[in-house]
Parts: structure tokens; sequence; C-alpha cells
């Protein structure tokens, strides 16, 4: 538990509680944005270049904005009316740390762990993950191209539809 | 050795410090001679920017303050430091005192992976691109939080159609450099500037100097403006449009910040398109190689902000349908197309025959596209009237 791993973690958590807890929800997209960016510390900071990089790229790049444009176009832009914590927090509680218990105990018990691998000698580049994607995991890698292309033909189908009503019968 | 007289100099700083403190010191070094350097290239672009406009328009430029103006720049930083502070009454007073660091901050950092002469990257990363355009991305919130945090609806809508136009051309601006990472075979700028060593007869080994070079250039160079807000592309806050966009609502040394992020993240994403085309810090000439190699890539970098000081003189302004259509129908197929291009290339020996194949697979979709993109019923013929 070095010094970094301390200090990016207490940033990581304290900026997701803020997410959680802050009372305008545009701030708390912004502290969501700052969990994502902690995030890619920590996957820079395992020497993992290429996942760090790419989740800057993604999360605060395009996710961040993707949820502050959601919250802008639909009606939670204002100040809260409601009260945040609702009555029935502690139900909230005790569900929450029964899957906590549920996923950490599955984790720690799996062969991965508890077989006390050791960390991998080599540095993680982005050739061999080139290389691995092209030859071991080709068939994931073209199953999200897929799921991609799926996604994209789905948001430009729910745009046209919006337009259509719309389009006069051509300039004339 | 003048070639490498800053990175002497860097070492002989660094062993005055005591080991223990040496890569902090190593690091501190870098970052001031960077602060340093851009800095100084930032107020001597303000300076030619305005001169240079003003000689296209047919107009002087700044010629009051100093001999021929150029002490224009340190007049502007004072009247910026000395401006009063607004801040709306109903403005979000954090978000918006943060939203100028948010932009010049990654700017910043984009600046730290590129090689500006031999050996003077500042990091070496091994996914160095894929840094500069993670941490670009980044500077889209600054907007945001711009735009939103003035709650002005102005500002706000500035700041949606800047959101949308970086978005838009970040994606042919990634795949734009794609052809020259295939071919380089690394994501490190100081491994793709080694690429573009040597020399064949007169002409160097850049990648701008191939067809699938020179058409991804020249489509970096438009997203590149695009993705800087620079005219063309400034409808968000063109002064005739919408008053500034999103910073309508700052004033001072926060409006001084803003227009610095913008020009430094000019100046990073130029830098990067000099390291992936140019060659870097190589001199075009082989007998020109006893030019240092910094005086090169500041040279390169001066020639590429002239550029784009032209084009702002010269060409109008895109419409925010034009805009979106020319970065989604035109340039994304473009760019797919260079990347196909960049891989014949490597594939087929050397010879006539790649370029000429790599020459009609870059312009026949160019040509297809320009003609079949323009709306013919929109489009009217058009008629000249004179006074009688």
């Amino acid at each position: 538990m070095t010094l970094s791993f301390a200090i990016i973690g207490a940033v990581t958590i304290a900026s997701a509680i803020a997410a959680m807890t802050l009372r305008h929800l545009v701030h708390c997209a912004l502290s969501l944005a700052i969990t994502f960016a902690g995030l890619a510390a920590l996957y820079l900071q395992l020497q993992a270049q290429f996942v760090g990089f790419a989740q800057l790229l993604v999360y605060v790049g395009a996710v961040a904005i993707l949820i502050v444009f959601a919250i802008l176009l639909t009606r939670g832009s204002g100040p809260e009316t409601q009260p945040i914590y609702s009555s029935r927090w502690l139900a909230g509680v005790v569900v929450a740390v029964i899957v906590m218990a549920v996923l950490g105990g599955t984790i720690l018990s799996s062969k991965t762990v508890s077989a006390h691998v050791e960390a991998a000698a080599f540095e993680p580049s982005v050739r061999r993950i080139g290389d691995q994607l092209m030859t071991r995991y080709v068939l994931p890698l073209e199953v999200l191209g897929l799921l991609l292309t799926a996604a994209t033909i789905g948001a430009v189908i729910l745009a046209i539809q919006e337009n259509r009503p719309a389009k006069p019968g051509g300039h004339q | 050795m003048i070639d490498q007289v800053f990175v002497l100099l860097k070492g002989w700083l660094v062993n005055l410090a005591p080991a223990s403190l040496q890569p902090f010191v190593s690091g501190v070094v870098s970052v001031a001679a960077i602060i340093a350097a851009f800095a100084s290239l930032f107020a001597l672009t303000t300076i030619l920017e305005r001169k240079g406009l003003g000689r296209i328009q047919n107009r002087y430029g700044p010629n009051r303050v100093g001999p021929f103006g150029l002490l224009q720049p340190a007049a502007d930083g004072l009247k910026a430091l000395t401006k009063e502070d607004l801040v709306p009454r109903d403005a979000d007073a954090v978000v918006h005192y943060l939203a100028p660091l948010v932009l010049v901050v990654p700017a910043f950092l984009a600046l730290a992976v590129l090689p500006m002469g031999r050996n003077m990257a500042a990091v070496d990363l091994d996914a160095g691109v894929l840094f500069f355009f993670a941490v670009g991305a980044a500077t889209e919130l600054s907007v945001f939080m711009a735009g939103w945090s003035s709650r002005n609806k102005y500002s706000m809508l500035g700041a949606m159609r800047a959101i949308a136009q970086m978005i838009s051309y970040e994606v042919p601006l990634i795949l734009s450099s794609v052809g020259v990472i295939m071919i380089a075979g690394s994501l490190s700028p100081e491994k793709i500037v080694e690429a573009q060593a040597g020399f064949s007869g007169w002409l160097p080994h850049w990648f701008v100097l191939t067809p699938w070079g020179l058409a991804g250039f020249i489509l970096f160079l438009i997203a590149a403006a695009a993705e800087s807000n620079r005219s063309p592309f400034d409808l968000p806050e063109g002064e005739s449009e919408i008053i500034a966009g999103y910073y309508i609502e700052y004033s001072g040394f926060k409006f001084a910040l803003f227009f610095l992020g913008e020009y430094i993240g000019m100046f990073a994403v130029c830098g990067l398109a000099i390291t992936l085309f140019l060659g870097g810090w190589r001199p075009p000439l082989e007998f020109l190689d006893w030019i240092p190699s910094y005086v090169w890539f500041f040279g390169k970098l001066l020639s590429l902000i002239a550029l784009a000081i032209w084009v702002r003189g010269t060409l109008p302004r895109l419409r925010m349908d034009q805009l979106m259509g020319f970065a989604w129908k035109f340039m994304l197929p473009m760019a797919l197309i260079n990347i196909a291009a960049a891989g014949i290339w490597h594939f087929t020996p050397p010879g006539v025959i790649r370029w000429l194949i790599c020459l009609l697979l870059v312009a026949g979709p160019y040509v297809l596209l320009a003609r079949g993109l323009i709306e013919h019923n929109r489009v009217a013929k058009r008629v000249y009237r004179y006074a009688e």
C-alpha cells in the first residue's frame, strides 16, 4: 500500500461519495468524471498504459459528456426539490453490504487470487495487446464490433424518426 | 553539440541536486522549460495573428505599443490582469472558477509527449499518441463547465454546439493518425519520428510525401482546426454569431486563461501533426543536418501556425449543419479509406504501381464524395445583379 495508491484511492472514493451525495445533479456528474479519472490513475499505476489512457479517452471524454447531456436534455437540471436521503436508507445499506460480501467473497476465493499468482514480470505494452487481440481474442473483438455497429444503427434510427414529421416535401 | 545543448543543460542542473531528489528536479526542469517556451510562443502568436490578419484584411495590425506593435502582448497581459473579474450572481461559483483550469491543464499536459528535438521529449510513453488524444478529450469537459456554470442560455447553447463539434471532429482526427501508427508500428512519438529517418535521393522519408500520408495530413489539419475551435470552424465562439459563446460570462484573467488554453491546444495538435507526418525534428534535406533539431521542430511549428492564421483570414465560417455534415459524411469515409490505402501501400512492393494505386484510392473517393454530397436542389445557380 504505497503513498500514491493511498492518495489516488482516497480521491476516487471521495469523489464517488460526492457523486452520490451532492444536491445538484450536474455536480454529481462532474464528481463522477473525477472518479473515472481516479480509476485511470490506478490503471496507470499498475503500468497498464493502454487501458489507463483508453479509460480517460472513453470515460472522461465521451461517457461523462454523455451523462451531462442526458441530465441537461431531460428535466433534472434544476436544484433538487425532494430530499436526497430516502426514508428507507437502512434497507439500502443492508442490500449494499450483502452485494459487496457476495462479490468480494467470489473474487477472493477464485482461482486467480487464491493461487497467489505472481504479478507478471513483463511490462504490458500496446504491441502485446494488439497481438493478443488479433490471435487469441479475435472472436470477442468481432463481437464487440458487431455490438458497436448495432448501437450506431440504433442511434441513427432513433434520430431519424424524430426528424421525419418535420421534413417538408423538399425545397423547390 | 549545439543540437544537444538543452539536454546537457538539464543534465547539469539535475546533477546539482541531491540524489534522492533527482527525479523530482528532472521533472520540474522539463516542465519549467516547456511552460517558458510555449508561453512565449503564445505571446508571439497573438501578435503575429493580429498583424497577419490585419495584412490579409488590407489594414495594419496593432502598431501603437512598441516598435511595429511588438509589445502588444504585454499590454494585453496587463489589461487581462487588471480588469474586474465579474462572476454573475446566479452562476455556479465553484464550477465557474474551475472551468479555465480544466482547459489549461490538459492542454499543457499534451505538450509533454512531443519530441521537440533529438532526445528532447519530456516524457517518453509507450502509448504516447493515445495519451495525447485522451488528454485532448478531457478538454471538452471544461467547455461544458464554462457554458453551464454561467447560467446563460446563449452560453449553454454555444457550449452544446462546441461540444458537438469537438466530439464529431475527434473521430476523423484519431482515424487519420491510425494510418501513421500502423505503418510506424508503435504509439510512441519517438519511434514514429525514428520511422521517418533516412533519405531516398533528395527526398526524406516523411509520411507526408506518400499519397495516404498527404491525405492523412490534410484531414488531420482540418480536424485539428475544428478541435481548437479555430476559423473556419469557430461558430461556437464567433463574434458575429454568438459573441464568444461559452465564455461570454468570463472577464479579465479567466478569459485570458481560456485564450491561452485554446492556443496551447492548437500548438499541441500542430506539434503532433509535425511528429506524425512531417518527420518531427528531422531536416528535410540531408545537407541541412547541421541546423539543430529543435530549430527544425519550432520552424515547422511556426509554419503550421502561419498556415492556420492564413486559413483564418481567408475562409468564411461554416454553418453548424454544414460543419457536422462535413465531419460525418465527408471526413469519416475519407479517413477510413485512407487507412485502407496505407495498408495497401505497406504490402505492395515499392515502385510506380503502388503510387498509382494509392493515389487512385485517395483521389477517387475524394472526387466522388465531394460531387455526391452537393445537394443540387439547394444550391441555385449564381445570379449577378449590377446597379444600373
